[in-house]
C-alpha cells in the first residue's frame, strides 16, 4: 500500500502541512485505527472495540467518517475518493508514505495518541475525530519504518488477544494437532496384516492343517473362523466379517503325496484393492514356499534357481508409519495454516470490524503481516509439538537437521497461510470461506503423495502437483526425516516453497487491496 | 405445538438465505460432484511401472532374459542402465527410482550348475506401501523365471496352486474402491460443513435475537434449518451416483431405493451434527474449526475408505464404531459393489437410525433459544 501512497497524491500533497494535520488525523482517531498506533492502556480496551462493535454500527459509521475524511476540502476531496477509487477507502494508510517527511516533531504524537480520553470519544463519535489533528498527523510520518513496525505490533497483539480471548479457541490450535498425529499414527497403516480369513477345510488331513498353519504363522493373516460348507465363505466374505476365504478340497494330502499337483481355492474381497493385492501377494507367495518345501523333501523339484535377495532402503521393515508420519506433520501443518488463516480476513468483514481497520492506517502489506505472523508462530509450535510426538512416541527416525526441518517448515507454513487468506480475501462469507478452504485443501491432500503416491498419477495430475506446495513440502519433510538430506540436496523443494509463498503472499495482499475498495 | 407451516417458513428463509449467498450454493451442488471427478480420475494405487535402475555384471542372455521378464510384467519399468554399483544409492536417494536390481557376474553360470543364483533388489522403502507391492511382484516374477530356466519348457506341475478369485472387484481397480467410498467421505464432510455455520451466523450477525423473539419452536428451527440441507445433500449424492457409474464405470448392483433411504438417514445424523457443533459454539471461526477436526478426519482414516479397520489398534477399532462413516461406506460399497441388501446392511441401517437421532437430538438439545 505503501506504493499506492504515491500513486494517490493529488490531495495529500496538494493541501499543504495545513491540510496534512487535520487530513489523515480524523482517519487515525476513528475507533480501530488509534488504538494500534498508541499505548498498551488504549490496547487493553480494544478488544470490546472490535468484539463487541456491534456488527450494524460499524458500517454506517465508517462510512460517515469516509466522507468527513477529506484533507481541509471536504467536498472535493470526498468527491476524490469516490472518483479514484484505489485510494478511497485506503487513504488511512497513505499518510506516512505520502506526507513530506521534514514535517514531524518527534514523540509528541505517543502522548497523545495515549490519551485514554482522547480515545474513548473518538470511538463513540467519528465526528470528533478531527478535534486534535496536527501533532498526531505529522508525527505518524515521522519514523515510517517504525511506526510501521509499531503498528503491526499492535495488529499483533489484537490477533494474539482475539485468538485466545475464547479458551477454546487454545484447546482446538494446540490439541487438534496433537489429536489428529495419534489418530494417524495409529490409523493409517497400510501395513497387511492380521487379515481377517475364513477356512472351510475339507480335507481335514495333517497336511491341510499345515497349510492354514503356514498362512498364519507369518502374522498376515488370521483365522477368525472355520466351517464346513463353503456358503459360508461366501456369507463372510458379503457382510465383510473377512477378506479371504481359503477352501481346501477334499484330496488335498493325497494329490500332494502323489505329486499331482494340489489345489487350494482362494476368494479375496476385492472391496479394498489395496489390501487385496498385498495379500494376494503373500498367499500367492506362501503357498508356493509350502509346495517347495514339500518338493524339494520328496526331491520333486530341480534345485537352484534365481535367489531374490530385496533390501528395503530407509525402512527396512517396510513398516507405512515411518513413512507417513513426516507426512503427516506436513498435512496438518496445512490444515492448521488454513484453519487459522481461512476466515480472518473474511470475518472481519462480516462482522463491519474490516472497516476499522481500513480506515485506520495500516496498510494492505502491514495488515496480512499482522494476519500471517501470529498464525506462523502457531503452526510452528504445532509443528514442533508434532515432530517431537511422532519422533519419541511413534519412534520416527529423525535423521536430518532441526534447523533444516525449521527452515523448511517455516517456508511451508508461510504458503500454506497465504492460501488461507486468500481464500478469505476473495470470500464474501464465512459459509463460502469454509468451502472454499475445502475446496482447496482435499485436493491439496489427495494431490500431495501423501494418502496416494504421486507417481502412478495420470499424466495431467502429476503435472498439476507441482503447483501443489504440499507436495514439495513432502518430499522434503520425508527427506530429512528419514533420510537425512540437508538444504544441499533439498535446495530445489526449499526454493520452490518459497517461491510459492511469496507468490500467494503478494497475490493475497494485492487481492486485499481490491477487495476493499 | 409444533406446526409445518412454522417449520416450513424457517426452512423457507434458510434456503433464501442460501441462495443469497450464490457462491456459497454453487459450491454446496458442485463441490461433490467436482471433488468426485477429480479424485477418481487422480487417485489410483494400482502400482505398475515401478521405475527400476539396473545394473547388469554379468552381461549375458540369462541376466537379459530376467530384466526383460521384470519389464514384461508391466510392473517394472527400466528407467536407467546404471554404470557403477556404487550409484544405486545416489539414485534411491533422490528418488529417481523405485528400486534398483544387481544382476552379479557369474548369475548365468550359478543358474546352469543348479546353484541359487543370488540377484539384489534394493527399494526405496520410503513408500512402504509401493515398496511392498513391488517385493510381491519381484519374488512373484523370480519364482516363474527360476521354474522356466530349471524346468527347461517341462510341463511339471507345481506342487502346491492357490487358485485365486477376486470377488466384487475382480480387476482389483482402486477406482471401484475409492469411488464409492469417496462419495461417503465427501458427503460426511459437506454434510458437517453445510450446517456448522447455520447457528453461529444469527449468533455473529445478531439475527439470533429476532429468531428467538419469534414464536417458533427450536425443534422446527433444528428441522426447518435441515430441510434445504438434506435436500441438497440427497441432490450431491445422487449425481455423484450417477457419475460413479457412468464416469468411472463402477458397478451398481444393488437397489437405489436401499441407498437413498440410508443416504437420508446419514444425512440427517451428519446435518444435525453440524448443527450441533454450531449451536454449541456460537462463532463461526470456531465451528469451522471443530466441525474440520470432528468430521473430515474421522471420515478419511477411521471409515475403513483407506485403511482396513481391522489393521488398527483395539482402542481406534473401538472408537470407529462411532463413526458414522463407517457405517454409510459399508453401505456404498456393499450396495455398488457387491449388490447385498438390507438382509446384510441392517445392522448399518440400526446404527444409522441410530446415528440420526443422535444427531437430531444433540442438534435440538444444544440449540438454545435464550440470549444469554
Amino acid at each position: 500500500m505503501r506504493e499506492r501512497g504515491s500513486a494517490r497524491p493529488p490531495d495529500a500533497l496538494g493541501t499543504g502541512p495545513s491540510g496534512l494535520g487535520s487530513g489523515p488525523s480524523d482517519l487515525g482517531s476513528a475507533a480501530a485505527s488509534l488504538p494500534l498506533g498508541s499505548g498498551p492502556e488504549v490496547l487493553r480496551s480494544e478488544p470490546s472495540a472490535l468484539g463487541s462493535a456491534a456488527p450494524q454500527a460499524p458500517l454506517g459509521s465508517s462510512a460517515s467518517r469516509l466522507d468527513s475524511r477529506p484533507d481541509g476540502s471536504p467536498a472535493t476531496s470526498s468527491a476524490g475518493c469516490a472518483g479514484a477509487e484505489p485510494s478511497s477507502r485506503e487513504a488511512g494508510a497513505e499518510p506516512s508514505a505520502a506526507e513530506p517527511r521534514p514535517l514531524r516533531p518527534g514523540p509528541s504524537w505517543r502522548a497523545a495518541a495515549a490519551e485514554p480520553n482522547e480515545v474513548e470519544p473518538s470511538k463513540a463519535e467519528p465526528g470528533e475525530a478531527a478535534a486534535e489533528p496536527g501533532a498526531r498527523a505529522s508525527a505518524r510520518s515521522a519514523r515510517p519504518r517504525r511506526e510501521s513496525l509499531l503498528r503491526i505490533r499492535a495488529l499483533l497483539r489484537k490477533e494474539f488477544r482475539q485468538l485466545f480471548r475464547d479458551p477454546r479457541s487454545k484447546r482446538i490450535v494446540f490439541g487438534a494437532p496433537v489429536l489428529q498425529l495419534l489418530l494417524f499414527g495409529y490409523a493409517v497403516n497400510t501395513d497387511v496384516h492380521r487379515v481377517a480369513t475364513v477356512v472351510v477345510d475339507h480335507d481335514r488331513t495333517a497336511e491341510s492343517r499345515a497349510l492354514v498353519d503356514a498362512l498364519t504363522a507369518g502374522g498376515y493373516f488370521r483365522v477368525v473362523g472355520r466351517s464346513d460348507r463353503s456358503a459360508d465363505l461366501a456369507a463372510a466374505l458379503d457382510a465383510g466379517k473377512a477378506t479371504i476365504g481359503v477352501e481346501i478340497p477334499a484330496g488335498f494330502a493325497r494329490d500332494l503325496a502323489a505329486g499331482r499337483g494340489a489345489r487350494v481355492q482362494v476368494l479375496v474381497d476385492g472391496t479394498n484393492s489395496n489390501t487385496a493385492t498385498v495379500a494376494q501377494g503373500y498367499i500367492a507367495r506362501i503357498v508356493q514356499e509350502f509346495g517347495a518345501e514339500r518338493a524339494a523333501a520328496a526331491g520333486a523339484l530341480p534345485t537352484g534357481g534365481v535367489d531374490l535377495r530385496a533390501r528395503a532402503w530407509y525402512n527396512p521393515d517396510l513398516a507405512s508409519r515411518v513413512y507417513n508420519i513426516p507426512a503427516v506433520v506436513g498435512a496438518i501443518l496445512m490444515m492448521m495454516s488454513l484453519l487459522l488463516t481461512a476466515l480472518a480476513v473474511v470475518r472481519e468483514r462480516e462482522l463491519g470490524t474490516l472497516d476499522q481497520l481500513v480506515v485506520s492506517p495500516i496498510t494492505a502489506g502491514e495488515l496480512i503481516v499482522g494476519k500471517t505472523v501470529p498464525a506462523a508462530l502457531i503452526a510452528l509450535v504445532d509443528m514442533a509439538l508434532i515432530a517431537g510426538i511422532g519422533t519419541l512416541w511413534f519412534d520416527v527416525p529423525f535423521r536430518g537437521s532441526v534447523l533444516t526441518l525449521l527452515l523448511g517448515s517455516a517456508f511451508f507454513i508461510l504458503a500454506s497461510l497465504g492460501f488461507g487468506l486468500l481464500i478469505s480475501t476473495v470470500s464474501r462469507t464465512q459459509q463460502e470461506a469454509f468451502m472454499g478452504m475445502f475446496l482447496f485443501f482435499l485436493p491439496a491432500i489427495i494431490l500431495s503423495g501423501f494418502l496416494y503416491p504421486v507417481h502412478t498419477m495420470p499424466a495431467f495430475f502429476r503435472a498439476l502437483t507441482l503447483l501443489n506446495p504440499l507436495r514439495h513440502f513432502l518430499e522434503f519433510v520425508r527427506a530429512v526425516f528419514l533420510k537425512g538430506a540437508g538444504i544441499g540436496e533439498l535446495w530445489p523443494q526449499l526454493a520452490t516453497i518459497a517461491v510459492m509463498a511469496a507468490g500467494v503472499l503478494w497475490l493475497a495482499t494485492w487481492r486485499f487491496r481490491r477487495a476493499v475498495r | 405445538m409444533l406446526s409445518a407451516q412454522r417449520l416450513l417458513a424457517v426452512a423457507r428463509k434458510e434456503w433464501i438465505q442460501l441462495r443469497r449467498d450464490r457462491r456459497s450454493m454453487i459450491l454446496a451442488f458442485a463441490l461433490p460432484v467436482f471433488l468426485l471427478l477429480f479424485f477418481g480420475q487422480a487417485i489410483n494405487w494400482d502400482v505398475t511401472d515401478i521405475p527400476l535402475a539396473v545394473r547388469d555384471e554379468d552381461r549375458t542372455q540369462r541376466s537379459r532374459a530376467l530384466v526383460e521378464a521384470f519389464e514384461e510384467s508391466g510392473y517394472f519399468r527400466v528407467a536407467e542402465w546404471l554404470e557403477r554399483r556404487g550409484d544405486a544409492e545416489a539414485r534411491l536417494a533422490r528418488g529417481v527410482v523405485t528400486g534398483v536390481l544387481i544382476i552379479p557376474a557369474g548369475f548365468a553360470r550359478d543358474l546352469a550348475a543348479g546353484r541359487p543364483a543370488p540377484v539384489q533388489l534394493l527399494l526405496d522403502g520410503g513408500d512402504a506401501n509401493t515398496a511392498t507391492i513391488a517385493l510381491n511382484y519381484a519374488d512373484a516374477i523370480a519364482a516363474r523365471f527360476s521354474r522356466d530356466v530349471l524346468l527347461e519348457g517341462r510341463r511339471v506341475e507345481a506342487p502346491v496352486t492357490a487358485e485365486t478369485r477376486v470377488w466384487y472387484n475382480p480387476t482389483l481397480e482402486s477406482r471401484h474402491m475409492i469411488v464409492p467410498g469417496l462419495i461417503a467421505v465427501i458427503m460426511s464432510i459437506i454434510a458437517a460443513m453445510l450446517t456448522a455455520l447455520t447457528i453461529a451466523r444469527e449468533w455473529e450477525r445478531g439475527t439470533m435475537e429476532q429468531l428467538a423473539a419469534t414464536p417458533v419452536h427450536r425443534l422446527e428451527v433444528v428441522f426447518g434449518k435441515l430441510l434445504p440441507y438434506v435436500a441438497i445433500g440427497l441432490f450431491d449424492v445422487a449425481v455423484a451416483t450417477v457419475a460413479g457409474v457412468l464416469v468411472f464405470g463402477v458397478p451398481f448392483n444393488g437397489s437405489v431405493v436401499l441407498l437413498a433411504a440410508m443416504t437420508l438417514l446419514f444425512l440427517l445424523g451428519a446435518l444435525g451434527l453440524g448443527i450441533f457443533i454450531s449451536a454449541a459454539v456460537r462463532s463461526q471461526v470456531l465451528a469451522m474449526q471443530v466441525a474440520m477436526v470432528a468430521t473430515y478426519l474421522p471420515a478419511l482414516l477411521l471409515s475403513g475408505f483407506l485403511y482396513d479397520v481391522a489393521g488398527m489398534p483395539r482402542v481406534l477399532q473401538a472408537v470407529s464404531y462411532i463413526i458414522p462413516a463407517r457405517y454409510y461406506i459399508a453401505v456404498t460399497r456393499g450396495v455398488f459393489l457387491k449388490g447385498v441388501g438390507l438382509e446384510t446392511l441392517w445392522i448399518q441401517g440400526v446404527f444409522m437410525v441410530a446415528f440420526a437421532a443422535v444427531g437430531l437430538g444433540l442438534a435440538t438439545a444444544a440449540f438454545r433459544k435464550r440470549i444469554a
